[in-house]
């Protein structure tokens, strides 16, 4: 084995060293996910092979768009970031969290072991990194914790790649969460034309960095490296102010502008899915024809649907108006109050995959001209 | 290997003491928690769960003092409180709790308590009652003024001859009279209009419908109370009673978490905003 590379200077690689990265990483017991074309769609998925990635693929977004368009040549990651993110594999859509056995004079409760899948996830970007450390502040940072999340989140390795290009959707350059990575993975890639800068970002990346690193990077490689990510910077043109966000909001919680993006949302709840951060979920019961065995199931659940307020008395949110109105000042004001970060990373998914092309930095952009 | 938090999801066994019904729809629960380590603080509400059904929050309405002998008063509207009506005695339920804030009852000590209920909001607000009848003497002048939709429907009748003899002055009003009926009708807002308090020294409790605790906290503020001193207890859909689901959110709050009791000031901005 080869001496580890102190965590720090970027290295230079080879493109198949990947595959190198790979292997290693699945002799080290880890599933190893990234990006992968499914349904018209770069999905993150388990993979084995180099050849699974998506290379040359990318990705047309727009609100309400996504349609991918292929090269013969390009790079391994010129996408940006497709309808999944980090968010499944911590807080899963449908999971156990009690079990409820018959027993002689009464109920037994029991709690499921949590699953610690060791997985490596490659191609990670700086938004999703964010949203991953938003949700630690969701499920590990209050009184109760949820030890599913602490069990899956703990057996994440986390690669990341700097953006080398922004979707039209992105704003994560104005929400200061992107497009370069600054922290938050395990190994950090920039795509260069012909081969990976590579840095350590914790003390687990060494082993791997010293068997796929090549050479220490030369100072026009990094040069190279740390241009990518500013110019797909550069090519954003969304936008939300963090600092002024939270206020815009709240003090227009009687816009009329709410009315009318009611009269646009489906209250679909396709937003709340595919957003990396959203959190909300139900616990139902479901139980075997007699009644001796019930399992506590948690699904992901929407602000969008009626019964997200049910109370004894009626939902709280009965409208697509107020509903809409939860979400947004919940994702980009009051969540700030309750965990000290915005909700948003600025990743653009809810723009892309709204049905109907709701872009929230439009309806944000439209209640700064103050209260109306 | 990681070193996992304990389930918030965690159930414990209680078993069903006593039913007694209360009012048309309305029964209290009796539990009783055995071996469990168990204390609680009025106003703080208990997740009660039946397998195969479901999981509803419920308040807690027996003296924290006697935790042992735990009461839920509870309304038969939806599919867990309903199914509840079909256990007897001898039965068990899940639960876990207790959750949320409570009445600061210690720290309005020698301050006039105004306790304002309307209808099975009386039930959260009895734990504290019965606190303040067991440290009497360090409270100044307590009233209760409880409005219920008929008669029939006022909670904790049996009650009320003992909350007076503690020095509580009990205060009646309906929406609908009977022909027997010999007190108040109207809202409970009239009787807090007439009821005669020093605004500085004034502490106020209310539970109920959420337009009538609006009323009763813009009376009392209007009377001359601090909104600082003006206690409300909000409903909000509570599914996971840990701040985890979501479900409760309510502007930079989780009610199961932050409330369900709150400082009138820190939440009159937002309770009137409609729908939110």
């Amino acid at each position: 084995m080869t001496p580890a590379p102190p965590p720090g200077p970027p290295w230079w690689m080879k493109k198949p060293a990947l595959q190198t990265l790979i292997d290693r990483l699945r002799a080290d017991g880890y599933e190893v996910l990234g990006p992968r074309m499914a349904d018209g769609a770069i999905t993150l998925a388990p993979l084995t092979n180099l050849a699974h990635l998506p290379r040359g693929v990318r990705d047309d977004q727009q609100p309400g768009r996504y349609r991918l368009t292929m090269a013969d040549d390009g790079g391994y990651f010129d996408h940006v970031v497709g309808p999944h993110s980090l968010k499944p594999l911590v807080f899963p859509p449908r999971t156990t969290v009690l079990e409820v056995l018959r027993v002689r004079d009464g109920w037994e409760y029991r709690t499921p072991e949590p699953p610690q899948p060791k997985r490596a996830i490659l191609g990670v970007r700086a938004c999703d990194l964010h949203a991953l450390a938003i949700q630690d502040r969701v499920f590990l940072g209050g009184a109760y914790r949820d030890p599913e999340y602490a069990a899956r989140r703990a057996g994440l390795f986390l690669i990341a790649v700097n953006c080398s290009r922004s979707a039209p959707t992105c704003f994560c350059a104005s929400m200061n969460t992107g497009p370069a990575v600054r922290g938050g993975a395990d190994l950090i890639l920039t795509e260069l034309t012909d081969g990976f800068l590579g840095v350590a970002g914790s003390d687990r990346a060494a082993p791997y960095l010293a068997a796929v690193g090549e050479r220490p990077a030369s100072p026009e490689e990094q040069a190279e490296a740390a241009a990518i990510p500013q110019r797909a910077a550069a090519q954003q043109t969304r936008r939300i102010d963090p600092t002024t966000v939270h206020d815009t909001l709240m003090n227009n919680l009687e816009h009329r502008r709410w009315a009318d993006v009611a009269k646009r949302c489906l209250s679909c709840a396709n937003c709340t899915m595919v957003c990396p951060t959203c959190f909300c979920s139900t616990v139902n019961d479901v139980s075997d024809l007699v009644g001796t065995h019930t399992r506590r199931q948690r699904v992901w659940e929407s602000c969008f649907n009626e019964e997200h307020s049910h109370t004894a008395g009626g939902p709280v949110h009965p409208t697509t108006k107020s509903r809409y109105r939860q979400w947004l000042t919940h994702k980009l004001a009051t969540w700030i109050d309750q965990f000290g970060t915005s909700g948003c990373v600025g990743c653009g998914r809810c723009i892309t995959w709204c049905p109907v092309g709701i872009d929230i930095t439009e309806e944000v952009a439209a209640m700064e001209g103050g209260r109306v | 290997m990681t070193v996992l938090p304990p389930s918030p999801w965690q159930t414990i066994p209680a078993r069903v003491r006593a039913i007694t019904p209360e009012v048309p729809d309305v029964t209290t629960y009796d539990l009783e928690l055995p071996g469990a380590d168990y204390a609680f603080r009025p106003g703080q509400f208990n997740m009660l769960y039946l397998a195969g059904v479901g999981e509803v929050a419920i308040s807690i309405s027996s003296d924290p003092a006697t935790p042992q002998q735990l009461r839920h008063t509870i309304r038969a509207v939806g599919n867990v409180t309903r199914a509840l009506t079909r256990l007897t005695a001898g039965d068990t339920l899940g639960l876990r709790g207790p959750f949320g804030t409570a009445w600061p009852v210690e720290a309005v000590r020698g301050h006039d308590i105004v306790i304002v209920a309307g209808g099975l909001g009386l039930a959260p607000l009895r734990p504290a009652i019965y606190h303040l009848i067991r440290h009497r003497p360090d409270y100044g002048r307590i009233a209760v003024l409880y409005g219920a939709r008929t008669p029939a429907d006022l909670l904790y009748a049996h009650e009320y001859d003992w909350w007076q003899a503690a020095d509580i002055d009990v205060q009646l009003t309906v929406d609908v009279g009977t022909p027997t009926w010999r007190g108040a009708i109207g809202f409970v807002t009239t009787l807090l209009a007439q009821q005669p308090l020093e605004p500085a020294r004034t502490v106020v409790f209310t539970c109920g419908p959420e337009v009538m605790m609006r009323f009763v906290a813009t009376g009392a503020v209007n009377r001359g109370v601090a909104a600082e001193r003006i206690f409300v207890s909000l409903e909000r859909n509570m599914n996971c009673a840990v701040a985890l689901c979501g479900h409760c959110q309510f502007g930079p709050s989780f009610v199961c978490q932050d409330g369900p009791v709150f400082a009138y000031a820190n939440v009159r901005r937002l309770l009137l905003v409609e729908n939110l």
